[in-house]
């Protein structure tokens, strides 16, 4: 079923989302021959913030200023945790890799410290994260220091109200003004994308115009805030444009998926790991996945062209992610895992699934579900042994996390990504135990 | 403490279901002055809960003639009464292999006995019509069901009666009476979210509290036994069949399929309860209305669930057993003066098909009270359909926007296609009867939250109009955000799996990921409900 012009590489990476993304461009940096296959989807749900890890325990709602203090929390009450176990060493080498690549791409972040940072978000909650990217970073300070600040947003953008902003803050931010206002060139349009908003403040002309609407309401605004709209490829541009033309530091504020840093983002991974020549198919679907014990290989169907075809690679990392991504398919009996069947970790009965609350600090048991590894992120067999020995799992396939409770899905995706690629790479070497 | 006011009128009803509201109307129409009160919003109880049948009466031929031809009689009433609260979508009654021929073999002539139209139709022939009806069908009969939207039909009775001077006070509960030998002198009242005690002084005060009747009763000191049985629906992705089908057997589980505008609608169960509180859809429930419900319906196996809820069935007397069908569904009128009192009614039990006639019975007692004799009619008088009330009608948002093209605002809502100017519409409604617009306000008048996303998306773009409007008291405008998505959670738990459970976790990343709205101080006030100023 192979055939022989099945196409060869060192590493194929089931999945794009963010780990997945993470896992293609490590593997690309270690110098493997990659394919990566999935669309990006996923990744535009992303809000453009790098979380590390916020909360811990998740029941208790602790929330962290150091990350790697909660780690520590973490590996000493949840050691079965993903990240409790990947060492704080290669935590902090894999997001230095990756927003060196990110900013390579176009998306400059703000340097990684050892603190977490809070951000406003678009329903005026704060959001505890790590990575900030630069265009949010004035709003950090903004929120720590509670200067006067002024909060815009534009007619007919539903999901972004700053009058909610301001008054959901009021009481804790007196300073903190709101103001709505027709975006330039689309005041007879009902409705506004944010998207559309973004490339529109790529074109000068609509730039200035909207600088000089804000300017006149700055009043004694020491920062003015945004939705998250300054610019789609040229967004460092348009945010260095709106700071020199207002004259005080200028932040955005995530909004809703799908939003423009979750395009943004996409595109800067897409951009990263294709310039790190691993080739991508984004329609394909992995049908079916065969291991050939003799040649040490792993057989990929993919169903993107009529017939299905066939890659063949050395190493295969499993990053399909959990329902939303069908890496886990759910029915009424139970989960599973899509492509190979394997062993899912869950909760006993599906009225265990779901908390009765949907907000109940606990988490719901159904996210803890997922696959097990073994120390090399292999992922377990019905027997509890490596399904194969070069299947690594990464993500937030992985049982034992709750990554939206615990504000760490981005810290999951990248550090297992780096963890399970590093294994990877020393076993296609031949140094480790294959 | 400062003196309680007081409010007075002639005639207080306690509860805002299908009853209380059509009771609301009928003596505002009679010329009799009354307030409603309601402890939540319009149609909280079962009245918002059950599956929206207009009986034929035909489920009732076997056992209870007498039910099936008041059912019969009410419908055709509502038909014409209430023509916009109502599809006449017709109804087949199904049998499958293995359904009890004697039943089936009966079934015409109980019909006919009742004065009830069932016709006979070809199997092959009622497939081609309804193709998801399965293919070991050996029996249908068509009878004339309808579907009724109960949101409806209770706003457009409450917008009525407050057009002719009744009151409504949504968010306030009866906490005591004040009584004189035999009279109720005052009902004491409290407002929710403020605490405020007031006084209401009435003539007459009616309990239409449903299965909250026993606790409303037994504050006045005139005990009335009920038992409680609890029934759960689930709510399909997509609309399965035009038409209502019934399952041909005796009444049991997950016998019916409702058409319920886009969706259809698939029950019920029915399980004792002992108590009100805490009443939520359980997996295993929704597991057993699939199973079952897919031997008349294949397609229910695997199809697309978006929710399912559960109401509680208030049945007059004791269930003495666990069967709660074998209890009463007909409803109960108690004047109370055995115990005591001569102007306390209770009217509870019954259903959704004969509201008009309970309320009517209610109030006759009520207007003999009073010494009224304005005779009722809601029987000959068209409900006058309110602009505002349609929204909870599927397809009603998106048939408006599609006529506006665009320039009435944008959509809040995606999945079912509400735009900001319906929400604007309902904010009006609600101000212009002196009350206040909060996002559970809105999506219990509208679609929002109803869709596939089930509110994970529109939750957000409303609140923020809301808010935008200076409707939503923003102090509160996230525990109004947390309020709204755990009712639709509720709904949602039962039937997470597939392609739903995956839609919830997107609600999880979005409104936990992302929000952290779990981590906000649970204890944070709740909305206030103080009229705009």
């Amino acid at each position: 079923m192979t055939g022989a012009s099945a196409e060869r590489y060192d590493v194929a990476v089931i999945g794009a989302g963010m780990a997945g993304m993470a896992a293609a461009l490590f593997a690309a940096e270690r110098g493997l021959s990659c394919i990566q296959i999935g669309n990006g989807g996923g990744i535009l749900y992303a809000s453009g913030l790098l979380d590390l890890l916020g909360v811990q325990p998740m029941a208790e709602r602790r929330m962290w200023d150091s990350p790697y203090e909660a780690l520590t929390a973490l590996a000493r009450q949840e050691p079965m945790h993903p990240l409790a176990r990947v060492d704080a060493r290669s935590i902090r080498s894999a997001f230095d890799t990756f927003i060196t690549a990110l900013g390579a791409a176009g998306i400059a972040y703000a340097p990684l410290g050892d603190r977490n940072r809070n951000v406003l978000t678009s329903i005026g909650t704060i959001k505890t994260t790590f990575g900030v990217p630069r265009a949010m970073v004035a709003g950090v300070y903004a929120l720590e220091a509670r200067p006067p600040c002024l909060l815009v947003d534009f007619r007919g953008l539903r999901e972004f109200s700053a009058r909610q902003i301001a008054a959901t803050l009021g009481r804790g931010w007196p300073g903190l003004r709101h103001q709505r206002i027709e975006f330039p060139g689309y005041e007879a349009v009902p409705e506004l994308y944010a998207a559309h908003l973004a490339r529109a403040l790529e074109t000068r002309e609509t730039r200035a115009r909207t600088i000089a609407l804000v300017k006149p309401l700055l009043g004694d605004a020491r920062a003015v805030g945004f939705p998250a709209v300054l610019g789609l490829a040229r967004a460092s541009e348009v945010h260095a444009a709106f700071e020199t033309g207002l004259g005080v530091p200028v932040f955005e504020i995530p909004t809703m998926p799908t939003s423009v840093p979750g395009l943004r983002f996409l595109w800067a991974l897409e951009e990263a790991v294709s310039a790190r020549g691993v080739r991508r198919r984004h329609q394909g679907k992995v049908r079916g996945l065969a291991f050939d014990g003799e040649a040490g290989t792993a057989v990929l169907t993919l169903d993107d062209v009529p017939g299905g075809e066939c890659v063949s690679a050395r190493a295969v990392v499993l990053a399909t992610g959990r329902f939303t991504g069908r890496g886990l398919i759910a029915d009424r009996g139970g989960v599973r895992e899509r492509i190979l069947g394997l062993p899912v970790y869950q909760p006993a009965s599906r009225e265990d699934w779901h908390q009765r609350d949907f907000l109940d600090p606990s988490g719901h048991p159904i996210n803890r579900a997922g696959l097990r590894t073994d120390d090399a992120w292999r992922p377990l067999d019905a027997s509890g042994k490596a399904a194969w020995p070069r299947l690594f799992a990464v993500g937030s396939i992985l049982a034992h996390q709750d990554w939206m409770r615990s504000k760490c899905g981005s810290g999951l995706a990248i550090a297992t990504a780096w963890a399970a690629i590093a294994q990877a790479d020393r076993q296609l070497r031949g140094t480790g135990a294959g | 403490m400062n003196t309680p006011s007081t409010i007075q009128t002639q005639v207080l009803i306690i509860g805002g279901g299908v009853t209380g509201t059509a009771l609301a109307r009928d003596l505002a129409l009679r010329g009799v002055d009354c307030i409603l009160i309601e402890r939540h919003d319009i149609n909280a109880g079962a009245s918002g809960r059950n599956h929206g049948l207009l009986h034929s009466g035909a489920r009732y031929v076997a056992g209870d003639r007498e039910a099936a031809m008041e059912c019969r009689a009410e419908g055709d009433i509502l038909k014409r009464m209430a023509a916009q609260a109502i599809q006449d979508t017709g109804g087949y009654f199904v049998a499958v292999q293995g359904d009890d021929a004697r039943y089936i073999a009966d079934f015409p002539a109980h019909c006919a006995r009742a004065g009830i139209t069932a016709r006979a139709v070809e199997v092959a022939a009622a497939r081609a019509l309804e193709p998801a009806l399965s293919e070991r069908a050996i029996a249908v009969f068509e009878v004339p069901d309808a579907s009724i939207d109960p949101f409806r039909l209770s706003l457009e009775s409450m917008a009525h009666a407050q057009s002719l001077g009744a009151r409504l006070l949504r968010h306030t509960r009866v906490v005591g009476f004040e009584r004189a030998g035999r009279r109720i002198r005052a009902a004491r009242v409290r407002f929710l979210a403020g605490g405020e005690e007031q006084r209401i002084e009435a003539e007459q005060f009616v309990n239409a509290a449903g299965a909250w009747a026993r606790e409303v009763a037994l504050l006045a000191g005139a005990p009335i036994e009920m038992s409680y049985s609890k029934g759960t629906l689930l709510v399909t992705h997509v609309r399965l069949a035009g038409r209502v089908v019934n399952r041909l057997r005796p009444p049991g589980n997950a016998d019916i399929m409702m058409p319920g505008g886009t969706v259809s609608i698939v029950g019920t169960t029915s399980v004792p309860v002992d108590g009100l509180e805490d009443i939520h859809p359980t997996t295993a429930e929704a597991d057993l209305i699939v199973e079952e419900a897919a031997r008349m319906l294949p397609l229910l196996a695997t199809t697309r669930y978006i929710r399912a809820y559960a109401g509680v069935r208030p049945l007059v007397g004791s269930a003495g057993g666990a069967n709660a069908r074998a209890v009463s569904r007909g409803y109960a009128l108690f004047g109370h003066e055995e115990q005591g009192l001569d102007n306390l009614a209770t009217i509870t039990g019954g259903k959704l098909t004969t509201c008009r006639l309970m309320a009517e019975r209610a109030a006759d007692l009520v207007c003999r009270r009073l010494g009224v004799n304005r005779p009722c009619v809601t029987a000959t008088t068209p409900l006058p359909t309110a602009p505002e009330c349609a929204w909870t009608e599927p397809g009603h948002a998106p048939r408006a926007w599609m006529r506006s093209h665009g320039p009435e605002g944008p959509l809040l809502c995606e999945c079912e296609m509400v735009s900001a100017s319906a929400v604007d519409a309902l904010c009006a409604a609600l101000h212009a009867a002196g009350d206040t617009a909060t996002l559970a306000d809105i999506g219990l008048r509208s679609r929002v939250g109803k869709g596939a996303c089930q509110g994970a998306f529109c939750s957000v773009r409303t609140a923020a109009h809301l808010c935008q409007r200076g409707d939503f008291q923003a102090s509160c405008g996230l525990a109004g955000m947390r309020d709204f998505l755990a009712e639709r959670w509720r709904g949602q738990r039962a039937v997470l799996w597939g392609e739903q459970l995956a839609q919830a976790e997107l609600m999880e990343a979005l409104h936990c990921g992302l929000f952290g709205e779990e981590l906000r101080d649970a204890d944070a006030p709740k909305a206030p409900r103080e009229p705009e100023p």
